[in-house]
């Protein structure tokens, strides 16, 4: 018979989104389960992971926006820097909260309106526009600050800390909520959003996008305000976490944060992202250091364990790319061999 | 569908200079509303600026044209206005984002929204599904409204293309070589995605040098030559052997001359 229906259901497993990287992460943990039982056992280190995660994971989340659009960002760094300067300045000056919250995102903001402004409109590359930016608003943040740190331990006493960073019930680190709250929502913005829309053709081809109708220019300006913004807000959240701002917050941030992206399967070719993968791949990240350090192996093995696990699951993706929800199905089957001779087959 | 005017589009005395080059001289050209006109000629020949003129790309140096008769005013004449006006192009290489599910392709810049700019994902694939099936007639084996374009073949993908540009109900498609590179499969496919563009009462404006195939497909051939038209026959005219030999001699004549 001749087939009489085109909308196409992807039945079972294969409709998870980023499920192979979901898998690498439970391998993760179950290894150090093992590895380091008297560590990984206990709740005291996922609760830690649930404090110190939330920061770099909500610039992974607009990272994966900019990255699907076939841009890169490199200026987040001196943002968590420059908005956490401005935040932790104003408190300090005025004693205000709310309203150094507000110039802080504000302040995000204008850093990633002008990296719109000169990718989209003057038409410079984006991994050269951000660098500048990087070098840039670190810099004034140093200038501004007098190179000095800021402490405003104070702040552990106002409603805001609770609010952002509090202990839900005494265990729940509050910032791993407002993160899932983010990556929801920018779920909803890549997956079902027109502006996600534009954003995954305007980085599979620009031109493509442009002949349909997308206006690419615009598209691009609010993407990079749009990270710029949450870089702000990480900002805040890890001010806040630390009752401290110091000059260089932030600084090591960019390469974990980009390993984050393309653990989660993002890739740096553009037209496609998945936030599941760049939450998951945080989470892997942010346990990689303290696992190998419980486990004995000691810190100095870290960067080479990260490079390793960043490697062999851009290499995972790239080959299950050729087919997508098929073929994780098919990874299954390949990683429980056991499977009962199917139907299908 | 109902169409209450003898021509889609018409053009008359027009003239398009590039500086000192003369892409056109004088083309006077229409399609009727339900019409499938194939343009042939060589490269160079003045097809491409017929359809930038068409299309709204750039404007005639002199002349005039009718959209469902009726004069264009070229001062306001632009892309974004022949979308407008239900005049859709398929460009030669494709017009559609590879990595993307077929739905989103169909509707993308036009998304089917709920409030707020929410695309609503189930109505856009209902859609998308009508539109394979019952205006294009897609047949692609394993290939559904969720698969990538990357996954279809070149003629599929002008079917796609035709099909969205069907979808938005234009008057007129204008077809820019849709056959350069495929296998002669293929070939078939997107020429059976033709006929259903004249099927469901469109007009179609087909361009293309490989004479056997516009042939099938075509009620009437204009052909170019060096920015004039030199001749203009209806299919019931010339056989098959006929226009190949003609084409033929042309362009011999043309590298003899």
């Amino acid at each position: 018979m001749k087939q009489t229906t085109v909308i196409g259901q992807n039945r079972g497993l294969g409709r998870i989104e980023a499920l192979p990287i979901i898998l690498v992460y439970v391998v993760i943990v179950i290894t150090f389960m093992i590895s380091a039982p008297e560590t990984f056992l206990k709740y005291r280190i996922y609760q830690a992971f649930m404090s110190t995660v939330p920061v770099p994971l909500i610039l992974a989340l607009g990272l994966t926006l900019v990255v699907a659009a076939g841009e890169i960002d490199l200026s987040f760094p001196s943002i968590i820097a420059f908005s956490g300067f401005v935040f932790a300045a104003l408190y300090k000056i005025t004693g205000q909260t709310w309203m150094p919250l507000i110039a802080a995102l504000a302040s995000g903001a204008f850093v990633g309106l002008v990296n719109g402004l000169l990718v989209a409109v003057v038409g410079i590359p984006s991994i050269i526009a951000t660098l500048g930016g990087q070098f840039l608003w670190s810099g004034l943040t140093v200038i501004l600050s007098g190179g000095l740190a800021w402490n405003i331990r104070d702040i552990r006493n106002e409603s805001i800390h609770t609010l952002f960073v509090g202990r839900i019930g005494g265990i729940l680190p509050a910032q791993v909520i407002w993160a899932t709250v983010v990556a929801v929502i920018l779920w909803f913005i890549l997956n079902r959003h027109r502006f996600g829309e534009h954003i995954l053709f305007i980085g599979d081809n620009a031109e493509v996008a442009r002949v349909t109708g997308v206006n690419v220019r615009r598209t691009k300006i609010l993407l990079f305000t749009l990270m710029g913004t949450l870089a702000g807000f990480a900002a805040v959240l890890l001010t806040l976490e630390m009752a401290t701002f110091w000059t260089t917050q932030g600084g090591g941030m960019l390469l974990i944060t980009m390993a984050a992206v393309f653990i989660g399967g993002t890739s740096i070719f553009g037209g496609e992202g998945t936030i599941v993968g760049t939450y998951v791949g945080s989470f892997i990240v942010g346990s990689l250091e303290a696992g190998i350090v419980a486990t004995g192996l000691g810190g100095f093995w870290t960067r080479f364990i990260v490079g390793l696990v960043l490697i062999l699951a851009v290499a995972l993706h790239v080959l299950l790319g050729r087919g997508k929800n098929l073929s994780e199905v098919r990874f299954l089957r390949f990683v429980f061999k056991k499977r009962k001779s199917g139907p299908d087959s | 569908m109902s169409r209450n005017y003898k021509h889609v589009l018409k053009m008359e005395r027009v003239y398009k200079y590039f500086g000192k080059v003369e892409a056109l001289k004088g083309i006077d050209f229409e399609v009727g509303a339900n019409e499938v006109v194939g343009l042939i000629g060589d490269n160079g020949a003045g097809k491409s600026t017929m359809v930038a003129i068409m299309t709204g790309v750039f404007s005639p140096t002199r002349g005039a044209m009718y959209i469902r008769d009726e004069k264009v005013d070229f001062r306001h004449y632009n892309v974004r206005k022949a979308h407008r006006w239900k005049i859709e192009t398929v460009f030669q290489q494709s017009s559609l984002g590879e990595k993307q599910p077929l739905w989103r392709n169909f509707f993308i810049g036009r998304q089917v929204t709920k409030s707020l700019g929410f695309i609503n994902i189930k109505k856009e694939k209902e859609l998308a599904q009508h539109i394979m099936l019952d205006l294009i007639g897609f047949r692609g084996a394993g290939i559904t409204v969720d698969s990538t374009v990357s996954k279809l073949s070149g003629g599929e993908r002008q079917g796609i293309a035709i099909g969205r540009a069907m979808y938005f109900d234009a008057d007129l498609i204008i077809l820019d070589e849709p056959t350069v590179a495929l296998s002669l499969k293929e070939v078939q496919k997107v020429l059976n995605f033709t006929r259903k563009i004249k099927e469901s009462g469109r007009a179609c404006v087909y361009i293309s040098h490989t004479i056997p195939h516009v042939y099938q497909v075509a009620d009437r051939f204009v052909i170019i030559d060096r920015g004039e038209i030199v001749a203009n026959f209806q299919k019931n005219e010339i056989s098959l052997e006929e226009l190949d030999s003609f084409m033929l001699k042309y362009s011999t004549e043309q590298v003899a001359g």
